[in-house]
């Protein structure tokens, strides 16, 4: 592998900094590099998760004590739509893939860019169009969305709100993570440099392969889906109304042939940053390459095939939910794959403990929980117990914010340097990753015992008996928000003042790390020949 | 700026998966048609005597016309032949217009009749033939913005062929969009039978 130096005259910022005849804004929002698209999209991302956690301390702060009448009953279910909405399909969707994929995918195969960079900036656009249209739906026609984030019809065409607005919202942002697969897919075929085999492949790459797939073939059913609610609402077609002859049930169906596929959107990419992290922190190869490569795509295509165990208590014939269930169980043993092989990883490593690795840490505990009382909702009989109460909502928080969020935060640590040059506070990052971690814990575990106790989901106001649960659980969202707070402001003071980090600070062995940080604008001065592997760590006379 | 690589391999690619996704978008209406139909089969052999045989079958005759004539200027144009390419181009565009008319002939009769989205009397058939219009319309008229947009693509690439932008050692934007045009009337091909012969 050439190790590439500064090109003479280039700047020491690399891609940060603009050319001499174009900068500012326009220099950022017209580029196709596909470092700043993925900037773009970072900071996008990160500016409306804020916007969703506040929503969701408001949320938890109404329901710190029963009766509390802190937001109106329906100003309260357009709060967790709006929520939901942001979080889900402005948020966790894109998260991963859309900026730290955009940002690396060409550098981990040794590319100048992706396939279509035109067409990738074209997604950002469709990204930031539908952020607006959702914005637009909040604020005006006659009161925010408040069907939840699904849209479950018969209520999502005869609500007042301004739901049509919404599903064209997501409508769009659905066309953009198609396009971003369709160019990652297309890179990932055509792209690679010399040398770099498939089995060369950095595990985020191939994470980034099985979830475009997902992007690609899941996401137009749910164009199609929101698309006919939007039709039955304006242009009056009856195609799901019960009144006339439509049946919901084919709405669900529809929904969560893309939805639940789209959970493996959310949650693959963030497996890929832990399988590149925990090899680097244990100075060794990754255990089970093979496998951790081939449960992703096992991962993407049976993940394709369980959308209905959402729908157990809709009303399915036994045998649909028998082999819903099954099929359940099974997707989660490629998962239970993955965390073996990292921890077999760790196994007799080296270990540094870095905060990309506390994260990394942190996001195998948060999804162990979260995965396995998943397991309890795949199992039909004990599903009707939880179906539709707090239990689910800690389920699904602890896999997606615990998994992907963690995962997303590990990504920001580990990166960090490359693409800003500078180095954050360790000790400051590692406290707030404690904070963060104790924060969820304290917020979702009692979630998880207030829905065995009963507790439904989306409701405005509970009995007496909850509140204990209730109570601590608001006080783990102050805990986590400070936890948010102090890793932001590190990374931030990290950004304006660190100190220089240097082209290869962890001793990472993928491609971007024999770049300067931050990477020039053209990525390597030559395509790289690829003659080892991504964890063929250097000074390790044993191998190659 | 970095020079923009030529991709032929590459290019092909990302349209196919494009395709892929027009197919699993229309996929999902297809699904429902399979469901209604199984539930509702007596009303769907009832509202589907009203559609018009004829004109379905013109329509049906008239797109694969169409695309063979797609088919024909991408070989012309591969054989160096532009003024050839830019008139088969040209009969392609023309029969994709001729489509559309037709299609408004038949929704206009239909509306004539007080069959359209939300009308009285459609509220006042059997559910299951109204779940038939509203497929009907959703269906046809899903497929109409694709012809729309095809005529759109096809005359922008006419202009690409007249400047030279799209030229015989360098026609995969032609290709593609003809890749595209196939699909419009491959997804007809199904329509056709479903609403207009096999209920």
């Amino acid at each position: 592998m050439s190790l590439t130096g500064i090109k003479a005259g280039a700047s020491p910022r690399g891609f940060l900094s603009s050319p001499q005849d174009a900068g500012g804004l326009r220099s950022w929002i017209f580029s196709t590099d596909h470092k700043r698209i993925g900037l773009l999209y970072l900071a996008c991302i990160l500016t409306l998760f804020a916007a969703g956690v506040a929503l969701g301390l408001i949320m938890r702060l109404k329901l710190i004590t029963p009766g509390n009448d802190l937001l109106a009953p329906q100003t309260y279910n357009a709060v967790f739509t709006v929520h939901g909405v942001i979080m889900i399909f402005l948020v966790v969707i894109p998260s991963i893939p859309a900026s730290f994929g955009n940002i690396l995918l060409p550098l981990h195969i040794g590319a100048e860019d992706v396939s279509f960079p035109r067409l990738n900036l074209f997604s950002w656009w469709l990204y930031l169009t539908g952020a607006v249209v959702a914005l637009v739906s909040i604020f005006t026609g006659s009161g925010a969305p408040d069907t939840g984030w699904t849209f479950y019809v018969p209520f999502s065409e005869r609500t007042t709100t301004n739901v049509s607005v919404a599903v064209m919202a997501v409508f769009i942002l659905g066309f953009s993570s198609i396009l971003t697969g369709l160019n990652f897919i297309t890179t990932i075929h055509q792209l690679r440099a010399p040398g770099m085999t498939w089995r060369r492949l950095s595990l985020f790459v191939w994470s980034l392969y099985a979830t475009a797939w997902v992007q690609v073939l899941a996401t137009p059913i749910l164009g199609i889906t929101v698309l006919l609610v939007f039709a039955e609402r304006v242009l009056n077609l009856g195609l799901f109304d019960p009144g006339r002859g439509g049946d919901p049930l084919l709405y669900q169906h529809l929904f969560w042939i893309y939805s639940h596929p789209a959970v493996y959107i959310m949650i693959l990419p963030a497996m890929g940053v832990i399988s590149d992290i925990i090899p680097v922190f244990a100075r060794k190869r990754i255990f089970g390459y093979n496998m951790i490569a081939f449960s992703s795509l096992t991962i993407a295509s049976v993940g394709s095939l369980v959308w209905a165990h959402h729908m157990f208590t809709s009303g399915m014939s036994d045998l649909a939910v028998l082999v819903f269930s099954f099929l359940t169980f099974i997707v989660a043993v490629p998962s239970a794959i993955k965390i073996f092989n990292w921890l077999s990883t760790l196994y007799k490593g080296s270990i540094i403990v870095e905060p990309p690795l506390l994260f990394t840490l942190g996001f195998i505990w948060m999804f162990s929980v979260g995965g396995l009382t998943g397991l309890i909702q795949g199992a039909a009989g004990a599903d009707i117990h939880v179906h539709d109460t707090y239990f689910i909502v800690a389920h699904f928080h602890y896999v997606i914010f615990g998994g992907t969020g963690l995962g997303m935060f590990a990504a920001m640590h580990f990166w960090f340097p490359k693409i800003f040059g500078r180095m954050y506070n360790r000790r400051t990052a590692a406290a707030a990753f404690w904070i963060i971690l104790l924060g969820m814990n304290v917020l979702y575990f009692p979630m998880f015992i207030l829905g065995l106790m009963g507790m439904p989901r989306r409701y405005y106001d509970y009995p007496a008996q909850f509140a204990q649960g209730q109570l601590i659980s608001t006080v783990g969202s102050w805990i986590l928000a400070m936890g948010l707070a102090l890793m932001f402001y590190n990374l931030y003071a990290g950004v304006r003042r660190g100190a220089a980090a240097g082209p290869n600070p962890w001793g990472a062995a993928t491609l971007e790390w024999t770049l300067p940080s931050p990477p020039p604008s053209g990525n390597f001065a030559e395509i790289p020949e690829v003659e080892k592997g991504p964890y063929d760590f250097a000074p390790d006379p044993r191998h190659d | 700026m970095i020079e923009a690589h030529k991709d032929y391999a590459g290019a092909k690619l990302g349209m196919w998966l494009f395709l892929f996704t027009e197919v699993v978008l229309f996929g999902g209406l297809f699904l429902l048609y399979s469901a209604y139909l199984h539930r509702y089969h007596l009303d769907f052999h009832h509202a589907a005597r009203n559609l018009d045989t004829f004109l379905g079958g013109a329509n049906t005759i008239i797109l694969i016309t169409s695309s063979f004539f797609m088919a024909m200027s991408i070989t012309a144009l591969q054989l160096g032949r532009r003024g050839r390419c830019l008139g088969l181009l040209a009969l392609t565009v023309l029969m994709a217009l001729g489509f559309l008319a037709n299609k408004a002939i038949e929704w206009w009769a239909k509306f004539e009749h007080g069959i359209f989205p939300g009308s009285e009397h459609l509220r006042a058939l059997p559910q299951g033939e109204e779940i038939f219009y509203s497929l009907y319309f959703a269906m046809t008229g899903l497929h109409g913005i694709h012809v729309l947009l095809g005529v759109g693509i096809l005359s922008f690439v006419m202009i690409l062929v007249r400047r030279g932008r799209v030229r015989q050692e360098d026609f995969v934007i032609l290709e593609n969009s003809g890749l595209y045009w196939h699909l419009v009337d491959l997804i007809w091909i199904f329509l056709f039978p479903l609403f207009y012969l096999i209920t």
